[in-house]
């Protein structure tokens, strides 16, 4: 009981520094606001990612269409309430220049994220319902051409800007610094996401979920409905990913539809690898593989100018091939009594037995 | 009868008018969809081949068509003529894939195929950003200065060097099939895909088998690359699509039905000139993602008729 509780101070202690130092840092590290933003999105990106790709063992390629689909509805949402989405698209950039004062840039957020959120819920319950009967790779390369089918069909919608992409509404002064505002919003996303994907994960959902992975027959042997439990899975994770897609294109400033929006080989191959980096299925494991990934990330882009995406590949190939089981599996397996698992000597001697 | 032909066609969307009015365009489509459906049919092959023997889908497929083809633009840039690129980009690629084999693959090989795709796709990244880095992001032709020529009276066109990328594409099918019939390793490779366990008892080096599976793949891809820079053109981001057409074309025919294989490269060759057309070049790309989307979905739907059925 008294270790119980010594546990349970050094966790609230832990929780309570993270808080301090995700308050502090945009004034501990002025210069990095955009890149820190990007940090607590790429972190709901991972964890969405991993509740269905780690949790449920279907490994998705196409995540990256929830959060196309959320920045476009948002951007249009906060356009669309006060300007015709047309004349804004086809302005681009030139000629008429529309004006968003605060409130209406506030109004236009307020009211964007949620509807980013249903869309992506909407379309990841849509997409689901038909994909999720597939199995292993077969669901991995699909969802790969639906994400890359998603960024070609907006590349072709002249209304939200075609292949030239679109720009999200232009931030009023008065609203001070601007990625110090998106930094905070994005950072209670995060905290969100977290907070909720932890009380998943304690319900009976989580445990039907893991079912899915570890056997998906036998769950439907033993009267689980797996297609609804797949697809309530997957819709949670787009109703974050589409938020998430909302601020992102809001901090990107212009929505590009390939590289961008429904960007596969880019963000919708990064949040697999930060989710596999810090250890699939496990609540921690997305953020710390989140935070190593931003870290590496920009490092490579200030000081391998021109190679970063070169190296980045390189990195996947390494991180997938040699590191797999990820920093929590490696941390599970080194310490498993930590994990609450009783470890047998024999098998602990080899380091196996130890995973669940 | 005739009018209310003439009113129909009259209220058809233009493109759709222009195939309805003068039918000769579907030829012309349909045979530019034929000529190109022969590489996708080879690259489709290679595949199969390396998802038979090596349970491996390789998303690096279309890389190595496209490093096939820089090394064609790069005989063509030198003055030397791109149909002598094609036996050597072969051999390069050959090469590559048997390096990467030795670095990487062989290290996936027993791993569940997610594994696989995820390494593969990351290769596939690299190799994109490395051509990019290297040649710049432009579209690039290995001009092989071939003529062309003029069917129907002029109403539908061919140039020379499709056709003879076609010939030389089912040629290349063709040794291929010769080969792994026949030789000495083709069969055991053949042993390998059939069981990679008796295969390796009965004295078979399959790790090598492996490596001269990948390596063959990557080599008819790479000859398919250089096909393609001469008839068509190429840039770094091509990979991914010839990826999905292949991976597509395997599903449909599945896997070891040479047949299947040549018959639906050809087929979806046609459809996606087709679609290209009718929906607007901009829309050809979503078209085959989507179609992916489509095929995988009507798989899973016969799959779930049959379980149903065997109840």
């Amino acid at each position: 009981m008294k270790l119980g509780n010594y546990d349970m101070d050094k966790r609230l202690a832990g929780y309570a520094a993270i808080i301090v130092i995700g308050l502090a840092a945009p004034w501990l590290f002025p210069g990095y606001k955009a890149q820190m933003t990007e940090l607590w999105l790429f972190i709901v990106f991972a964890l969405a990612w991993d509740h269905t790709g780690g949790q449920m063992g279907y490994n998705s390629f196409g995540n990256v269409v929830f959060m196309g689909v959320g920045m476009y509805v948002c951007a249009l949402t906060q356009v669309g309430l006060f300007y015709s989405i047309a004349d804004y698209t086809a302005a681009r950039g030139g000629g008429t220049i529309f004006i968003f004062d605060v409130p209406d840039f506030l109004l236009g957020l307020a009211l964007g994220l949620p509807a980013a959120a249903i869309a992506a819920a909407v379309v990841a319950a849509v997409l689901g319902s038909a994909v999720l009967g597939m199995r292993g790779q077969y669901f991995a390369i699909c969802t790969l051409g639906l994400g890359i089918a998603a960024g070609e069909i907006a590349a072709g919608w002249e209304w939200i800007g075609a292949g030239s992409g679109m720009t999200t509404p232009n931030p009023p002064d008065g609203l001070g610094d601007i990625n110090r505002f998106l930094y905070f919003l994005s950072a209670a996303l995060a905290v969100a996401t977290f907070l909720t994907l932890r009380w998943i994960y304690t319900t009976r959902l989580a445990l039907a979920i893991n079912a899915v992975r570890d056997d998906e027959d036998k769950a439907e042997a033993m009267g689980l409905p797996t297609t609804r439990i797949k697809v309530m899975a997957w819709t949670v994770s787009a109703i974050f990913l589409g938020m998430a897609g909302g601020l992102y294109g809001n901090l990107k400033k212009f929505i590009d539809p390939v590289d961008i929006a429904f960007s596969g080989a880019t963000v919708g191959v990064w949040m697999v690898l930060m989710a596999i980096l810090g250890g699939k299925g496990t609540l921690w494991g997305p953020v710390i593989g989140a935070v190593i990934f931003q870290i590496t990330k920009e490092f490579f882009w200030t000081y391998l100018l021109g190679w970063q995406r070169v190296a980045l590949g390189l990195l996947i190939v390494v991180i997938v091939v040699f590191f797999p089981q990820g920093i929590m599996g490696w941390v599970r397996a080194r310490y498993p009594e930590r994990f609450g698992h009783r470890v047998e000597p024999a098998a602990g001697a080899k380091g196996e037995g130890a995973r669940p | 009868m005739n009018e209310f032909f003439a009113q129909l066609v009259a209220s058809l969307p233009s493109n759709l008018r222009i195939l309805v009015e003068a039918p000769i365009f579907n030829v012309q489509l349909i045979l530019d969809g034929l000529l190109i459906g022969a590489i996708f049919a080879l690259a489709a092959y290679g595949m199969a081949l390396v998802w038979g023997v090596m349970k491996i889908i390789n998303i690096a497929q279309g890389e190595f068509v496209m490093l096939g083809g820089y090394v064609a633009v790069i005989f063509a840039q030198n003055g030397i003529h791109p149909l002598l690129a094609v036996p050597v980009s072969g051999a390069v690629l050959f090469l590559v894939g048997w390096l990467l084999y030795r670095a990487v693959i062989f290290r996936i090989v027993e791993e569940d195929l997610f594994v696989s795709i995820l390494a593969t796709f990351g290769i596939s990244i690299l190799l994109q950003q490395l051509m990019n880095q290297v040649f710049g992001g432009d579209v690039q032709i290995a001009d092989a200065g071939l003529g062309t020529r003029f069917l129907f009276s002029g109403f539908v066109t061919v140039s020379d060097v499709k056709l003879v990328s076609f010939v030389l594409a089912l040629a290349l099918g063709g040794v291929l099939v010769a080969f792994l019939r026949n030789s000495r390793l083709g069969q055991s490779i053949r042993a390998t895909a059939q069981n990679a366990r008796a295969a390796r008892v009965l004295g078979i080096d399959t790790g090598r088998v492996y490596a001269a599976t990948y390596g063959l793949n990557a080599a008819i891809c790479g000859s398919a690359g250089a096909l393609v820079a001469m008839a068509y053109t190429i840039h770094p981001y091509i990979g991914l699509p010839y990826t999905v057409r292949s991976f597509m074309i395997v599903v449909v025919a599945g896997l070891g039905n040479l047949a299947g294989v040549i018959a639906a490269g050809i087929g979806l060759g046609a459809a996606e000139n087709m679609a290209g057309f009718l929906l607007g070049a901009q829309y050809q790309l979503a078209f085959v993602f989507g179609l992916l989307v489509v095929v995988l979905l009507w798989r899973n739907w016969r799959l779930k008729r049959k379980r149903q059925y065997l109840k």
